[in-house]
């Protein structure tokens, strides 16, 4: 499984990437966490509020800094 | 005194807390009415009080616009044009969650799903010049009136710099890639605990961002309010200097903080007798105008556009500032 998260580095996206992180180890599932920092790579995601959530490309939440529970219902 | 008053005085602009702060400073052996005894009063009154109201207004606010994500807004705007829609456009721009480190998608987001030039920048000039929690503060600070005159004129630089943008025909001038990208709907609604958790961490997050601006904002107008003599302000300021209002702006432009940094300081100013057209032009370029957000707004449109941006919102802010000046009699 591939989690991107799309943002420009700030502060909530080192958060969500954290909580991505800790939700996979939870469900036991092999996750590669990869940060998407480039705005025309963000913007072509369709994604207007950063941070973004992107699950085997496909984007399951944008502008909130999910909990590890909430990421964990969703992959 | 009315009621309407005195809620106004004591819960709004915290005259206990100045009083209470006051003989906190008496206490320690500091004369409030001395230079550092007023210095260390008019700091940590307005520290407390812009921090204290800060945390409450962002909570509340953060719940009302966790009912309009940008997805949300681009759907309500898209399809419309006209001056109609830029009015709108203005509108939900001061409800619309924002930071600039998110304007550079937002303008990517709405071009890409064909909304007019007039209507993204009608919204991107709106945002961050025109806050809910900054028109709160202000009315703190100052009085109700200059608070709603500030939103009116700051929606009216939106609508008019949209509408002139619009008019110009630079569609050209944004960068090929946005109009590749794929407009997706709107992602998912929330609980209300999920509104909830969001409005406190929002109040956090902007919080921890703001914090070092307030600070700096509030020991500027600190050593304004008991240090500056009021002849060096007002030789450089004054209501009578033509340049007073293109200085404030010329100042405003490269620096960057956030409008809850600027309002001591223009508490300060006005206080020293500085024109109020020439204390909202700097506002309002310190805000609207800044180097970090040109620097993002580069990558996306080309330096034709980029500079009618800047200049369209310039002349706004200066004409704003001129006529203010005129009319301060009317609101202090």
């Amino acid at each position: 499984m591939i989690i991107k998260i799309l943002g420009s580095g700030c502060k909530k996206c080192i958060a969500l990437g954290e909580n991505a992180r800790a939700a996979a180890a939870a469900a036991g599932k092999q996750a590669e966490i990869v940060k998407v920092t480039d705005m025309a790579q963000i913007a072509a995601y369709g994604v207007m509020s950063t941070p973004g959530l992107v699950v085997d490309e496909k984007v399951v939440s944008t502008g909130r800094v999910l909990s590890a529970e909430e990421i964990g219902q969703l992959i | 005194m009315t009621l309407f008053g005195w809620m106004n005085d004591q819960v709004l602009r915290m005259t206990w807390l100045n009083d209470l702060v006051g003989q906190g400073v008496a206490a320690i052996g500091l004369n409030p009415a001395s230079r550092v005894g007023g210095s260390v009063q008019f700091f940590v009154y307005d520290v407390i009080k812009i921090f204290v109201l800060l945390s409450m207004l962002i909570f509340a606010i953060s719940y009302v616009q966790s009912h309009f994500p940008p997805e949300r807004t681009r759907a309500i705007l898209g399809g419309r044009s006209g001056l109609g829609a830029t009015i709108l456009a203005a509108l939900l721009g001061t409800l619309t969650p924002f930071c600039s480190c998110s304007s550079i998608p937002l303008f990517i987001g709405f071009t890409a799903a064909g909304l007019p030039l007039a209507i993204t920048f009608s919204f991107l000039i709106s945002s961050p010049l025109v806050d809910l929690a900054s028109v709160i503060l202000l009315a703190s600070i100052f009085n109700w009136s200059i608070a709603l005159a500030y939103v009116a004129v700051g929606l009216l630089v939106a609508v008019v710099g949209g509408t002139v943008i619009g008019k110009l025909g630079l569609e050209a001038q944004v960068a090929d890639f946005v109009r590749t990208v794929p407009v997706t709907g709107e992602v998912g609604t929330m609980s209300r605990r999920q509104r909830l958790a969001y409005a406190r961490d929002q109040v956090v997050e902007i919080i921890h961002r703001v914090w070092p601006y307030v600070l700096i904002g509030v020991g500027i107008g600190a050593a304004i309010h008991n240090w500056i003599p009021q002849d060096t302000i007002t030789a450089l300021l004054g209501q009578d200097k033509w340049w007073a209002v293109p200085l404030a702006t010329a100042i405003g432009i490269p620096m960057y903080a956030d409008i809850f940094g600027t309002l001591p300081i223009a508490e300060a100013l006005v206080g020293k007798g500085v024109g109020l057209g020439t204390v909202l032009a700097f506002m309002m370029a310190v805000t609207a105008l800044s180097l970090p957000s040109m620097i993002m707004l580069k990558r996306v449109v080309r330096m034709p556009l980029l500079l009618t941006f800047v200049g369209v919102v310039g002349a706004g802010i200066l004409i704003i500032g001129f006529t203010f000046n005129e009319i301060t009699h009317w609101f202090l």
